[in-house]
């Protein structure tokens, strides 16, 4: 099998679909949709942040679902395992974004780079627990390893995340000022927060589809790189 | 004569590298196989493929009649592994050690009693640490361990190191007596002296293979 | 042989251990009374020290958790003894279970010293109407500790080029019972104005964690066991 572009005719119609949304995205979220009346132009960081973070917890869901779909006997396949990686590998990456984005906007809003309420603190949890599946998927072994492990590791993090979100809004009930800055959206807005979402999640399909199956070339190099180890050894006999 | 171990083209995987790279393997009960060969050459994860410790990565394997690819776990209360490690708390004495082993298949004081004496470990160290033993003193608590444990297939790995000339004599004595006793053993060890006295069968491994 | 069984005789082999090793008592309780003296130096104001006391103490007992639960799977990797009790079949959800217990077990004596240190170190009073809901929050939280740590290590602790693996997954894990032991033993010692009717509610929380991470960790040990 020799390694071939991982674009398929779906993915391109769908990385064009992305393109569009992107730049629809930018002029509804820069140019089109108002200024807030308390915020200014800082309300804009929110088209960015609101989908990256809408993204993160899409990610995170999935790879929970793809966990226990890969641990469930019937279903068990390592294309499930595949997408649980690629998926977090994603989440990271925008959770990371939520959260610079989140500090940025803090900073122009309140004057204070982090709050302690209770999404941003749950989101900087999810964070660093994902960091650790990562690692955990690094920890080498066979194919089948790394997926068992890394499974029950993402389906611990499912029960983990409500946990430390719920003891989190216990401990610092939503922030006020986040009420006042939800509350007042024009419509306008609401649009392109909309237009955001929707472009942001065709973005995580198509980075999702691509991810997956480059992590199925590396599977399937690793695999033949095994035929080849197995030659070898075998004409270890010989000499 | 029943078939403990079936092998049959077995490739078995650790950390990407082929450590059996298609083995066949049978033994029959009351056998005692001597694997041999080099260093590398994959004895070691035969026996801990047969332990139910190694998965199976291709090709048929059944010990003890249980299919380690379909459930590898089944296998292990059957079988008894002493690998290169003996598996002994360190902090605690011949006497817990083997107790404890003892106690997690219900034996009862007689049987760990005559387990710990089969080994020439009643006695003076029975109270010992194990820390402060002598290597061969610990293989020998390993091994009381495996017998307490009333497993049917013990698959040793190099278990003559560190032994002297009076104590292999007497672990082949031991592992003579289990195969009569209806245990079957597989022996891994690179000294061919080993072949003449003990081994009812020797193979030859090399490269991940069993050679015919 | 039922997992129960299993379970009572690797947590007397565990603790059996540590009374012939006695590496808690002459090593990780010193560890924890030092990281309190350290906060002192930190913090430097008698006032402040007094209202974070409860957050030191249960901050105290996660470092020394991340350490003890080092230890209670080093004792199994050091000759390959966790390898042997997975080969002889033994149920993994009794040696969970055994290691939780006897885990938790140390950690008691731990929060027991870390208690009083913070009595004497940062003059933290106990008062007669939150005793009840002293005991019960460190209970609760003790189980939940233990639980989240024995499963964790039994992936992370004890196996080469994992050690450092362990904080990373377990820390952010154990983040309720943080939050909640803290607030609840705020609440039973009145810290901040805090009464203990406050408290109760965090000990659902405690307790929920308890309950999810001990089934959770009896299903998924076994897996985690299984390399």
């Amino acid at each position: 099998m020799t390694p071939g572009p991982t674009s398929t005719t779906f993915t391109r119609w769908l990385g064009a679909a992305v393109l569009v949304g992107m730049v629809w995205l930018v002029v509804f979220g820069l140019v089109i949709s108002p200024d807030d009346r308390v915020q200014g132009e800082g309300v804009r960081i929110m088209y960015v942040h609101v989908p990256s973070a809408w993204l993160a917890y899409l990610a995170f869901i999935v790879t929970g679902i793809a966990s226990a779909c890969y641990l469930i006997p019937r279903t068990r396949s390592l294309t499930w395992d595949r997408i649980a990686g690629a998926s977090a590998e994603i989440g990271v990456l925008f959770m990371g974004i939520t959260l610079v984005t989140g500090s940025m906007w803090g900073h122009l809003s309140w004057n204070t780079y982090w709050t302690w309420d209770s999404r941003l603190t749950t989101t900087a949890f999810l964070f660093i627990t994902y960091i650790g599946y990562l690692a955990v998927r690094g920890l080498g072994g066979s194919l089948q390893q790394r997926a068992k492990r890394s499974a029950v590791i993402a389906l611990i993090a499912v029960l983990e995340v409500p946990l430390v979100h719920f003891s989190v809004t216990l401990w610092r009930p939503l922030h006020q000022d986040e009420s006042v800055a939800k509350g007042e959206l024009e419509n306008l807005m609401l649009f392109s927060l909309f237009v955001g979402i929707i472009a942001f999640t065709l973005l995580y399909v198509w980075l999702l589809l691509h991810r997956q199956r480059v992590m199925s070339m590396e599977d399937a190099v690793a695999e033949r790189g095994l035929d080849a180890a197995i030659a070898e050894r075998r004409s270890e006999v010989a000499r | 004569m029943e078939q403990v171990v079936r092998l049959s083209d077995v490739v078995a995987v650790l950390g990407g590298f082929p450590v059996l790279a298609g083995a066949t393997l049978s033994v029959e009960s009351g056998e005692i196989v001597l694997l041999q060969g080099p260093n590398g050459a994959g004895k070691t994860s035969l026996l801990r493929l047969c332990a139910g410790l190694l998965p199976v990565e291709r090709g048929d394997a059944t010990v003890l009649g249980v299919d380690l690819a379909i459930d590898r776990r089944a296998v292990r209360p059957l079988v008894g592994l002493l690998g290169h490690a003996n598996g002994l708390y360190g902090d605690l004495t011949v006497d817990d050690n083997v107790r404890f082993w003892g106690a997690t298949v219900g034996a009862t004081p007689d049987e760990v009693a005559g387990a710990m004496d089969r080994m020439g470990l009643s006695g003076r160290l029975a109270p010992v640490v194990v820390n402060k033993l002598s290597a061969g003193q610990r293989r020998r608590t390993a091994l009381a361990c495996l017998v307490v444990r009333r497993a049917r297939l013990w698959l040793l790995d190099e278990p003559h190191a560190g032994l002297d000339a009076a104590g292999r004599d007497d672990l082949d004595a031991t592992l003579r007596q289990a195969a009569a006793s209806g245990a079957t053993v597989v022996v891994a060890s690179h000294e061919l002296e080993r072949a003449g006295s003990l081994a009812t069968r020797v193979v030859n491994v090399a490269g991940g293979q069993v050679q015919p | 042989m039922s997992p129960w069984r299993i379970a009572r005789l690797v947590a007397a082999k565990d603790l059996r251990i540590e009374r012939r090793s006695h590496i808690i008592t002459n090593q990780v309780l010193p560890f924890a009374a030092l990281v309190m003296v350290l906060f002192a130096f930190a913090l430097d104001n008698d006032d402040a020290l007094t209202r974070v006391a409860p957050g030191l103490v249960w901050m105290a007992t996660l470092f020394s958790l991340v350490v003890l639960v080092q230890r209670t799977f080093a004792v199994e990797a050091a000759d390959n003894a966790l390898d042997a009790l997975v080969v002889a079949g033994v149920r993994p959800e009794g040696i969970f279970h055994g290691k939780a217990m006897a885990l938790a077990a140390q950690l008691a004596v731990l929060e027991a010293v870390l208690l009083a240190a913070a009595m004497v170190l940062y003059r933290v009073e106990l008062r007669g109407e939150g005793i009840a809901l002293l005991a019960v929050t460190f209970v609760v939280a003790t189980l939940g500790l233990a639980f989240v740590g024995t499963l964790y290590g039994g992936l992370a602790a004890g196996a080469k080029g994992r050690e450092t693996l362990l904080p990373l997954l377990m820390l952010p894990v154990v983040a309720p019972v943080l939050i909640g032991a803290t607030r609840a033993t705020e609440a039973a010692l009145g810290t901040n104005d805090a009464t203990p009717s406050e408290g109760w509610p965090w000990i659902g929380l405690l307790a929920l964690f308890a309950v999810l991470f001990g089934a959770g960790g009896t299903y998924a040990f076994g897996s985690l066991l299984d390399d």
